[in-house]
């Protein structure tokens, strides 16, 4: 099991005991995913396996179910919108940032990756009392502030990360041979890093989709997103149409996650 | 020759200097100004909302701004006999003016924090003081008898600031006497340090279970030819890509009386009966460490991959046995990354909320579910910020040590 040949028999057995390990751990990490795949699925509205009897039901009843629909649209516009301030933001700072002349790199960074760091509970409790004094909370405007503000530290983190691939003789090249910053930035720059741009953009828009605690805190009725329709729905009686929700949003992830992998390979 | 390059270059090194500075200087101004609106975008819209936060754990504007005659009134009073008529007329004459504007309720909700059955004393006399008539002292001491308690005179005079420390020392059971010494308060009401507690608790049982679980699959990953290597790195990540809120619910259902943890266990015939695991701790840890396995996982795995594997070999071909060899040479060069993983996992797990909420009983809730309740049941703000404080500055703490023993570029998103 990939040991060099000169390995013992002691070594090959604890090499064979820790991969063991390692594979059991692998699949408690992956298999409670998939549990709610087929629950989602059965015709009994039982938590139970295997399924006796398989239906969609529960899709039914959450595609005719408003609140449902209107927490998809919510999400929807909310994370769009997110995606797209964020990583304007995000993507410039990277760059800027990352440049060598760049004063006070630790500090800026320490502060810029900080939302992900302060509890959640934190951040939803001061936006809740804060934006409440502005007239912003149950707004859409107020969610996609307070989400961008989370958002923007993993496009920070995953630009930079590109950022340290690229050549700046590029840019160099591209300015003495008399290309404005801008053109530079657009023509040269931007083609080069974009699978990073876009991968950041993904995390901003997941990050927002995904998020629950603020936008219990911020949303009234009419902004309710999907996750906190489905937290009050676990938090009153679980049901399997709670589940036909999850299983969307675990398609939705893994449709992102694909996306990325295939940027990032590209590079 | 390297003495006259040294006097060459001191006599020539400032203005070669302020030369390059100089012409640095746009590029410079241009990376500074890109940087900016992501930090004040940063700053109003999240770090000024923390700092409402921290305000309102101490503001205290309900006592001072509703009963403001009787605050001037009390700076004469020696501050454990019974105040005298003109404090009490004042005090007759702002309750009449609070019942008018209906803020007596919230002046006398204020003071419950500090003496029970405070808010109902207050709301009672307001509505009836109308009809008080001189001398007050005995109007009021006819009204109710606790009116007579001089620890209800001292609290209504150590509110006078518009500041306080109450909230703060409430989050951390301390509590001030009539003279103002601090003193622990009694133990019935003394729970918040145990929740400060088991938050740390969790959060350290959360880190050493994810470290465990996780150090071998870090090392098996840095083992493993590519083609098999990418798709445990695929089984990592999946998880972190899948929404919390999802993986809390695969949770919930897994550990239900009659769900399929159950089912297993109870085949493989491993228990006679079924378990109570959802609302357990055991069901919170499990499902904590679990969310949190790929935080650990990647800065190990990031560390353990520019580990040379000819450190082992030459261990090894030095005599070394294999154990003393993973131990003396391997492990200790995994610590920066043991360290930036844990440090990570400890960081969040200290804000859980959904998790602890849905997956956990009453003894499981950690500070953000109280920090939760205390906004949206009890209505006491100022408290629900100063619980706020105590977790800000706790996980602060760990993010210090964090960005000292590891730096904000160890943060790693796969």
């Amino acid at each position: 099991m990939w040991l060099p040949t000169y390995a013992t028999p002691f070594e090959r057995a604890s090499r064979f005991i820790v991969l063991s390990f390692a594979i059991c751990v692998l699949l408690f990490l992956i298999a409670p995913l998939f549990v709610i795949v087929p629950l989602s699925f059965s015709h009994d509205p039982f938590f139970t396996l295997p399924v006796k009897q398989w239906s969609l039901r529960w899709y039914a009843d959450f595609f005719e179910n408003p609140r449902w629909i209107t927490g998809i649209i919510n999400s929807t516009v909310t994370a769009t919108s997110t995606a797209i301030l964020a990583t304007t933001l995000g993507t410039l700072a990277a760059i800027g940032i990352t440049h060598p002349a760049f004063p006070f790199r630790k500090a800026a960074m320490a502060v810029l990756i900080s939302p992900m760091i302060v509890p959640i509970m934190i951040v939803a409790v001061g936006s809740y009392l804060f934006y409440g004094e502005l007239g912003l909370t149950n707004t859409r405007l107020g969610l996609v502030l307070a989400h961008t503000a989370l958002a923007v530290p993993f496009v920070i983190v995953t630009v930079t990360a590109t950022l340290s691939t690229y050549d700046g003789n590029l840019s160099r090249a591209a300015a003495s041979l008399g290309a404005p910053p801008l053109s530079r930035f657009f023509r040269v720059m931007l083609p080069q890093i974009l699978p990073g741009v876009v991968s950041g953009g993904i995390f901003a828009f997941a990050v927002s989709f995904d998020e629950v605690v603020v936008a219990l805190f911020l949303t009234g009725a009419e902004q309710r997103t999907l996750p906190v329709q489905m937290f009050s729905g676990i938090r009153d009686q679980i049901n399997p149409t709670i589940m036909a929700a999850a299983t969307l949003l675990l398609a939705l992830s893994i449709l992102l996650f694909g996306t990325l992998n295939l940027l990032t390979r590209r590079t | 020759m390297s003495t006259a390059t040294l006097s060459l270059g001191r006599s020539a090194a400032m203005p070669l200097r302020q030369a390059v500075r100089r012409a640095e200087r746009p590029a410079r101004n241009l990376a500074v100004l890109m940087v900016v609106p992501a930090l004040l975008f940063v700053i109003i819209t999240f770090f000024v909302p923390i700092l409402k936060l921290l305000a309102t754990s101490v503001q205290n504007p309900e006592v001072a701004s509703g009963l403001p005659q009787t605050m001037i009134m009390l700076k004469d009073w020696d501050g454990h006999s019974l105040p005298d008529e003109k404090v009490f007329a004042a005090l007759a004459a702002d309750l009449d003016a609070a019942h008018k504007t209906s803020s007596a309720a919230s002046i006398g909700k204020r003071l419950n924090y500090e003496i029970p059955g405070a808010r109902s004393l207050l709301v009672g006399t307001a509505r009836v003081v109308s009809a008080f008539s001189p001398p007050y002292r005995e109007a009021f001491l006819a009204r109710d008898a606790a009116w007579g308690n001089p620890e209800i005179w001292s609290v209504i005079a150590r509110n006078e600031s518009r500041l306080t420390p109450f909230y703060l020392m409430q989050a951390v059971d301390l509590r001030q006497d009539a003279e103002g010494h601090l003193q622990s308060a009694p133990a019935d009401e003394a729970i918040f340090l145990d929740v400060l507690g088991r938050t740390l608790a969790v959060a350290g049982l959360v880190t050493l279970s994810t470290l465990i679980l996780g150090y071998p699959v870090a090392y098996m990953l840095t083992q493993a030819p590519a083609r098999i290597a990418a798709l445990m790195m695929l089984m990592v990540l999946l998880p972190l890509w899948t929404s919390l809120l999802v993986r809390t619910t695969a949770w919930v259902v897994l550990l239900q009386t009659d769900g399929v943890i159950n089912d297993i266990l109870i085949g493989l015939h491993l228990t006679a009966e079924r378990l109570q695991l959802i609302f357990t701790r055991f069901g919170t840890v499990l499902a904590m460490t679990h969310i949190q396995l790929p935080f650990t996982i990647l800065p190990i795995y990031s560390v353990m991959r520019t580990i040379p594997a000819t450190h082992l070999r030459a261990a090894r071909s030095l005599g070394a046995p294999p154990v003393a060899a993973f131990w003396r040479i391997y492990a200790p060069q995994t610590i920066p990354g043991v360290t930036a993983g844990c440090l990570m996992t400890f960081i969040l797990s200290l804000g859980y909320y959904i998790t602890p909420a849905l997956v956990g009983g009453p003894r499981d809730q950690m500070l953000s579910n109280f920090i939760s309740t205390y906004i949206n049941r009890d209505l006491n703000w100022n408290f629900a910020a100063a619980l706020g404080a105590v977790l800000l500055l706790v996980t602060l703490g760990i993010y210090g040590l964090f960005l000292k023993l590891a730096g904000a570029d160890k943060i790693k998103l796969g």
